[in-house]
């Protein structure tokens, strides 16, 4: 022993003692707690915290972001198309952005200056063939539509040529498009576009530039001018400087002549306008009102302008109404003709279907884990294999061979028929129908709530229900008031499991459903794959998946999500 | 351990036998009987059947052969809750969903008592275990020790007669082990009930109970009070068992009445009293008790047979020192002696000679 170690300031750090008044004499003047450092010890306990937390986060990150990336933002832009319905306003923006000057309530068609944004509207999109589009997507809210867009589509010319005929007539170069680029186009960009026409390159054109000019003095025609230039440019690859205009330049040029005021033009192809100029008034009109109902006379109607209306803004509430069964009229949401009513039915249905079916795993799973869990290790193990077995063997095939087991001809008629039990010419129907989905999904469903049971009852130990009858308490007071709530966590966690599974379930439904068992998500699928109605399709999922979360929220409020045990 | 048992008996286990699979005996033709008012533990290392027995007792596990009798009359086809028996086990086995006071309710409820009583019962149950406070907690929320305290309450709020407990201090550290050990007694004795205990601690068995029932491969090896069981083993397993032991094996010289002379393997005399050996020739094994062996001569008497001895290590034990030593060829011989001023502290390597009284030297089975 030398002095050294007894000196306390000698040593490496403070002796217990010294710590012991140093920590006393700091929690007495309400100083913070240091760590052996001199850092306050709650940052301290922070930063060595903040990089287990950082290692944890590293670990999830590569699943984070595979979801993330190919699961969550798929999804998220999905449903948000059950809102979605920008397609109106930019197929028509004319039109849409009119439209809200008529009332409805008038009885009448729209004036003379809507059907004149329409028919812009509709050439344009006729010739980016957008029309047909916004046709099935306004069909969804009121058949006909389709049809009336496709049939106005082909008969636009209709209109168009009148004044097409009229300018050709009048000159040959109207019919040119050589002309049109000069009178339109800046010179720079004539140059630049006959350079690229004669290199025969490959690649983009230089971008048609109209002159400022002519946007001032023929305002409709030098913008639906550069719109048939630039279309003309990116769709069709041809240069404006060889193209005939679209007759609906012709129409807007007829238009802006009528109004404006050409003698102090002294641009290029001056001449030709000013031509044109006197002979205009001289034309014969087409009146855009007239023109559009002698092409459909659907157009006069109220109801497909109302509809127009109402699906005009960027987003609508169309998909969700349509999706519980409602849509939308003049005088707000209003319930469908009883009908047309379907998806409250199959939503009802859905629900209704998937409690069944719950409860039939209940019952059927609670005897069979309550037996796994009691017996002794190996032969648990060998009876939980029967369990599992339905797992390692195909869906589809077992669905299938549900089909052959139930129907008219099947395995389980044939027995009965030759029992005796049922005669030859009344066979049972057990598929196709509710009764068919049902016991074919309990079927498959059942491990997901035998599993969750199992573990949690292979948990409780023996002694208790001992404990119970050593007290007095019969076999089935120890069961239902000391083993039954223990494994309630079980059934609970099984029961979420299957019935979150059922009420989403696709294929069993959609093999052995028939018209009467099939689910809300075969509609869905419906509506993804076959009618193309996306919007609608992503609205009764999102409806399906608040309907989940509020169950899932209610079952956390009843019974508590900490009762809930998969293990353990 | 007499074959008849007596008329008057609470418990009776009479010619018992278990199997569990047809081919071996767990429990092999067992007879016990104990009056009213008994603490008896069956003490014994695992596999031994002890809580087979209790099992069977409980009804649990029912007797492949043989008859138990609870106060008098066969209890082999009545089921467990009609018993009436008490119960304890090692894990508490309280109920989890439950609180405190529903778990003290349950048997109560169950026999169909009316709800003031009820509640006055569960006081006092309570308040005897120093409980009374924790009624409305949950299982959980307790510690291990309250937890058995409340588990003790629980079987004897509906006044058993007869209370089994399968080694219920087991999880418990040492200090409240014993604290419990005291408090469980004493309530035995006020209460005046039957108590049939479960457990493989010895010291539990000696301290606690009226009557230690030693088993080993299904069968009470002896069963008697506590000192009677320490200081005079039937047989070598019972003296292995109970304390420490020093064993040396030897041949019967000589047999006389209540004293023998037994000669050493290693060739020395020794004296002895003569318990599971009856002739001359007959192998035996020799059993002392460490705190029993002398090397102060002053206190032997003068023509007691000596045995030389070697040190081999001296272990410091606070209240006691335990001393190795080597002795007639037996390396783990160990003697222990109290921490006197006057104690002499052996040294390794020290020679000495060794002796003990006769009659706490006992002549064994081999």
């Amino acid at each position: 022993m030398t002095d050294a170690t007894n000196d306390p300031a000698a040593t490496a750090g403070p002796t217990p003692d010294q710590a012991r008044r140093a920590d006393a004499a700091d929690r007495a003047a309400g100083a913070p707690m240091l760590a052996a450092d001199g850092t306050p010890l709650k940052k301290s306990l922070a930063r060595s915290l903040r990089i287990q937390k950082a290692r944890a986060l590293m670990l999830v990150a590569p699943l984070l972001i595979f979801v993330l990336v190919t699961f969550i933002a798929p999804i998220g832009d999905m449903l948000f198309r059950s809102v979605e319905n920008q397609i109106v306003s930019e197929t028509l923006p004319r039109t849409t952005a009119r439209i809200d000057q008529w009332d409805a309530t008038s009885g009448d068609a729209p004036d003379e200056q809507m059907f004149e944004a329409l028919f812009y509207d509709l050439f344009i999109a006729e010739a980016r063939k957008e029309h047909t589009r916004l046709g099935t997507r306004l069909n969804y809210e009121q058949t006909g539509m389709s049809s009336l867009f496709r049939r106005s589509g082909r008969s636009l010319d209709d209109i168009s040529d009148v004044y097409l005929d009229q300018f050709e007539d009048l000159n040959e170069a109207w019919d040119e498009g050589r002309p049109w680029a000069e009178l339109m186009g800046e010179p720079d960009w004539i140059a630049d576009q006959e350079e690229f026409d004669a290199a025969e390159a490959e690649g983009r054109m230089p971008a048609f530039r109209v002159r400022d000019e002519m946007l001032e003095l023929l305002p409709r025609a030098a913008a639906t001018y550069e719109t048939f230039a630039r279309f003309a440019q990116t769709e069709d690859e041809d240069s404006p400087l060889e193209e005939e205009p679209w007759g609906l330049v012709h129409t807007a040029l007829y238009y802006d002549l009528m109004e404006a005021d050409v003698s102090g033009y002294n641009g290029p192809q001056a001449a030709l306008l000013k031509e044109a100029d006197a002979a205009v008034a001289e034309f014969e009109t087409v009146n855009f009102k007239e023109g559009m109902l002698a092409i459909d006379k659907d157009w006069g109607s109220v109801e497909t302008w109302t509809t127009l209306q109402m699906y005009s803004p960027d987003y609508t509430s169309g998909y969700f109404l349509n999706a519980v069964d409602m849509q939308k009229t003049a005088d707000g949401p209003a319930l469908r003709d009883a009908d047309e009513r379907i998806y409250g039915l199959l939503f009802k249905r859905t629900l209704f279907m998937s409690l069944v079916i719950t409860f039939s795993c209940i019952a059927l799973a609670y005897p069979v884990a309550y037996l796994l869990s009691n017996l002794p290790a190996r032969t648990a193990n060998l009876l939980m294999i029967l369990v599992l077995l339905p797992f390692w063997t195909s869906l589809l095939v077992r669905t299938s061979a549900w089909k052959v087991m139930l129907q008219q001809q099947g395995v389980i008629n044939d027995v009965l028929v030759w029992l005796g039990i049922v005669a030859d010419d009344s066979r049972l129907v057990m598929i196709n129908n509710q009764f068919g989905t049902i016991v074919a999904m309990t079927h498959i469903l059942l491990p997901f709530m035998i599993l969750p049971m199992y573990s949690v009852m292979s948990t409780i130990p023996p002694s208790y229900v001992r404990a119970a009858k050593s007290l007095g308490a019969t076999n089935w007071t120890a069961f239902w008031r000391v083993y039954f709530p223990q494994s309630v966590p079980g059934i609970g966690a099984g029961s979420i499991l299957v019935f979150i599974l059922s009420i989403g379930y696709y294929i069993t439904p959609e093999i052995v459903g028939g018209t009467t068992g099939t689910f809300i998500s075969n509609r869905i699928a419906y509506h993804i794959s076959s009618s193309l109605n996306w919007g609608l399709a992503a609205a009764l999922g999102s409806i399906l998946l608040v309907v989940v979360l509020v169950l899932y929220w209610a079952y956390d409020r009843i019974v508590g999500i900490d009762n809930v045990k998969l293990g353990g | 351990m007499a074959q008849a048992a007596s008329t008057d008996a609470f418990v009776a286990f009479e010619r018992v036998q278990k199997s569990y699979d047809g081919e071996t005996l767990v429990v092999k033709d067992l007879n016990l009987s104990m009056p009213k008012g008994e603490f008896l533990t069956m003490l014994g290392p695992s596999g031994s059947g002890k809580t087979t027995c209790l099992m069977m007792l409980a009804g649990f596990e029912t007797a492949t052969y043989g008859e138990i009798k609870l106060d008098g009359t066969s209890i082999n086809n009545i089921p467990p809750h009609k018993r009436g028996i008490g119960m304890v086990f090692q894990n508490y086995a309280l109920f989890p969903h439950m609180s405190i006071a529903e778990n003290l309710s349950f048997p109560l409820e169950v026999r169909g008592m009316s709800k003031s009583d009820r509640e006055k019962k569960i006081k006092r149950a309570l308040d005897m275990v120093q409980m009374g406070a924790f009624g409305g907690r949950r299982p959980a929320q307790l510690s291990g020790g309250q937890q058995q305290r409340v588990a003790l309450a629980r079987a004897l709020v509906f006044e058993p007669e007869l209370v089994l407990m399968d080694e219920p201090l087991g999880a418990l550290d040492k200090q409240l082990r014993e604290t419990l050990q005291f408090e469980i007694t004493k309530l035995a004795h006020d209460l005046g009930i039957t108590v049939v205990y479960v457990t493989h601690d010895q010291t539990e068995a000696l301290t606690m109970s009226d009557r230690v029932a030693v088993f080993d491969d299904g069968r009470i090896q002896q069963l008697a009070p506590p000192d009677e069981l320490y200081e005079k083993p039937q047989n070598s397993f019972v003296a292995q068992f109970i304390g420490e032991n020093n064993t040396l094996q030897g041949v019967v010289e000589e047999i006389n009445g209540n004293s023998c002379v037994v000669k050493l393997d290693s060739g020395d005399i020794i004296d002895a009293v003569p318990v599971n050996v009856s002739k001359k020739g007959e192998r035996t094994k020799v059993s002392i008790r460490p705190e029993r062996v002398e090397f102060n001569k002053e206190r032997l008497k003068e023509d007691a047979h000596l045995l030389k001895a070697t040190v081999k290590e001296f272990v410091y034990m606070g209240d006691i020192f335990r001393t190795r030593l080597s002795v007639a060829g037996n390396d783990d011989f160990v003697i222990k002696t109290r921490n006197a001023p006057d104690q002499r502290r052996l040294r390794p390597g020290e020679e000495l000679e060794i002796g003990w009284l006769q009659e706490d030297c006992r002549a064994l089975d081999a």
